[in-house]
């Protein structure tokens, strides 16, 4: 077993927690043991721009310390929201300026520096493999028809990519490897509206249409995302006359596959299940 | 006698070593009606904020239960502005969203941990804002099941988060929607309303004075 600092976040311990769920089950048949950093706190979620109110970076960067605090050199998220922040912040306080200035305030504690935060998608790509990733496979997906769904922060701004900004295939890639079709999906890394949600839902209803549309154009039975922001648009926000996709969480794919039991996969076997066409 | 200098409001007097912040606004001729309740540290009314002479730090503590320093500047936070929405626990869910929702403010944390820092219970203040983001409801009764509601890191919030009435919420949805029933209350009250209780009651009701206190002097006390 190899041990892996794991940064939840907030979404995927209510609203995501399908996420959570399955791909720490998934997890541990790829042989990873799994710790939640303790006393984990927001990541901020959107990251911030502001380079004088280092306030606003104080949070992310105290995530980074419990990381630190556990003797841990890298921390695993599994939401793009918090990959984004944590990843830009981690890049942020590169600069030992700024470092001395929120280890300042941060005093009696003290973060080093260095942590690398690690997405999902690339430690399933660069460190399992998708061979090894294959060959676990237990579940098979008769060859069920995913969208993979990048929108925004696992691409965006390209020094965070996760993958190829312009031409990604990580996810596509694993969805192979679990032994499902990824279907030609030219709105892949368009955004899904995002926080307009709160505030102009025409506009993100407009977009989802949109997303749905193309996605099942290139004949996707599922769509699959790693935000729960984008999952909560495409399933809350979807106008009418629009195709009703099922919206799954990489995890819940990866759990299936990997032959998680109930209720690790729970929703994702109704889920995966719905969007299989059988015979 | 050994003396200090503290400064109350910015004037200075000499109190004997070894008082409490409040014992200490006394001698100096302090009479205090707001801002004191229980001497003993549990009803949270004497928040105070302090400075020590050559230190940059703001201390917070309860008058109460904090001695003077020499050299220590003090002024008194009797009340805390704090917003507290209107809600009926019976309407109420005990789930993810219902304290973010009721206090949206919450979501303005920045994890600077200020809070944590003011806390005169030493309560890991910031640990419960951040369990409540989340929807952590037994997590946060749990964190704060010490909170004496002081106000203090209410006062030093950045985010303007009213923790205490946040706190209060969480506590009762816990201990309304998912703690476990205790099976004896239920029984104790159906024997009081049962009338259990009622002859001896109207006995006492009928005593005379001494006949009371001779009767109270009597009774059983348990070991």
């Amino acid at each position: 077993m190899k041990t892996l600092a794991y940064f939840p976040g907030c979404a995927l311990k209510d609203q995501a927690r399908a996420d959570e769920n399955g791909t720490l089950a998934a997890l541990a048949r790829l042989g990873y043991e799994v710790r939640e950093i303790p006393r984990w706190n927001c990541c901020g979620t959107v990251y911030s721009l502001a380079q004088d109110d280092l306030m606003r970076h104080v949070g992310p960067v105290r995530n980074l310390l419990r990381v630190q605090g556990m003797g841990e050199g890298r921390v695993l998220t599994l939401c793009a929201m918090c990959y984004g922040t944590l990843s830009r912040s981690a890049r942020f306080v590169e600069d030992p300026e700024r470092l001395r200035r929120i280890n300042a305030f941060l005093a009696p504690d003290a973060y080093n520096g260095g942590v690398e935060v690690v997405h999902l998608l690339t430690l399933l790509r660069d460190e399992v493999g998708y061979e090894r990733l294959a060959a676990q496979v237990k579940r098979e997906l008769n060859g069920l028809k995913v969208a993979a769904y990048y929108g925004c922060v696992l691409l965006r701004p390209r020094e965070y990519a996760v993958d190829d900004p312009d031409g990604p295939t990580v996810m596509e890639r694993v969805v192979e490897a679990l032994g499902g079709g990824a279907v030609p999906f030219p709105e892949r890394m368009e955004c899904c509206g995002a926080y307009l949600t709160v505030t102009q839902k025409g506009v993100v209803e407009g977009r989802v249409g949109r997303l749905l549309r193309s996605a099942r154009a290139g004949g996707a039975d599922v769509v699959v995302t790693t935000c729960p922001l984008c999952q909560f648009n495409l399933e809350e926000r979807r106008p009418a006359g629009a195709p009703a996709l099922p919206v799954l969480y990489l995890g819940q794919l990866l759990a299936w596959a990997l032959g998680a039991d109930e209720p690790a996969v729970g929703a994702a076997i109704t889920g995966i299940s719905s969007g299989v066409r059988h015979g | 006698m050994d003396e200090v200098t503290v400064f109350i409001m910015g004037k200075g007097y000499r109190v004997p070593a070894g008082l409490t912040i409040m014992k200490a606004m006394e001698y100096a001729g302090y009479r205090l009606t707001r801002g004191c309740g229980c001497r003993g540290g549990y009803c949270g009314a004497c928040a105070t904020v302090y400075r020590l002479r050559g230190d940059y730090k703001l201390y917070a503590d309860l008058a109460c239960q904090t001695t003077v320093q020499d050299g220590m500047y003090i002024a008194q936070l009797p009340f805390t502005p704090a917003e507290r929405p209107a809600y009926r626990l019976e309407e109420l869910r005990a789930e993810g969203q219902t304290l973010l929702s009721l206090f949206p403010e919450l979501a303005r944390c920045v994890a600077c941990n200020t809070c944590t820092k003011a806390c005169p219970q030493k309560l890991e203040v910031m640990d419960a804002v951040q369990a409540s983001l989340r929807g952590d409801i037994p997590g946060v009764a749990e964190l704060t099941f010490d909170c004496v509601s002081c106000g203090l890191c209410t006062m030093r919030c950045p985010a303007e988060i009213s923790h205490h009435h946040v706190w209060q919420l969480a506590r009762r949805l816990n201990g309304a929607y998912l703690t476990p029933r205790a099976p004896h209350v239920a029984q104790r009250v159906a024997e009081v309303e049962g009338g259990k209780f009622r002859a001896e009651l109207d006995r006492l009701m009928a005593m005379g004075k001494e006949e009371l206190v001779a009767a109270y002097k009597a009774r059983d006390i348990e070991p």
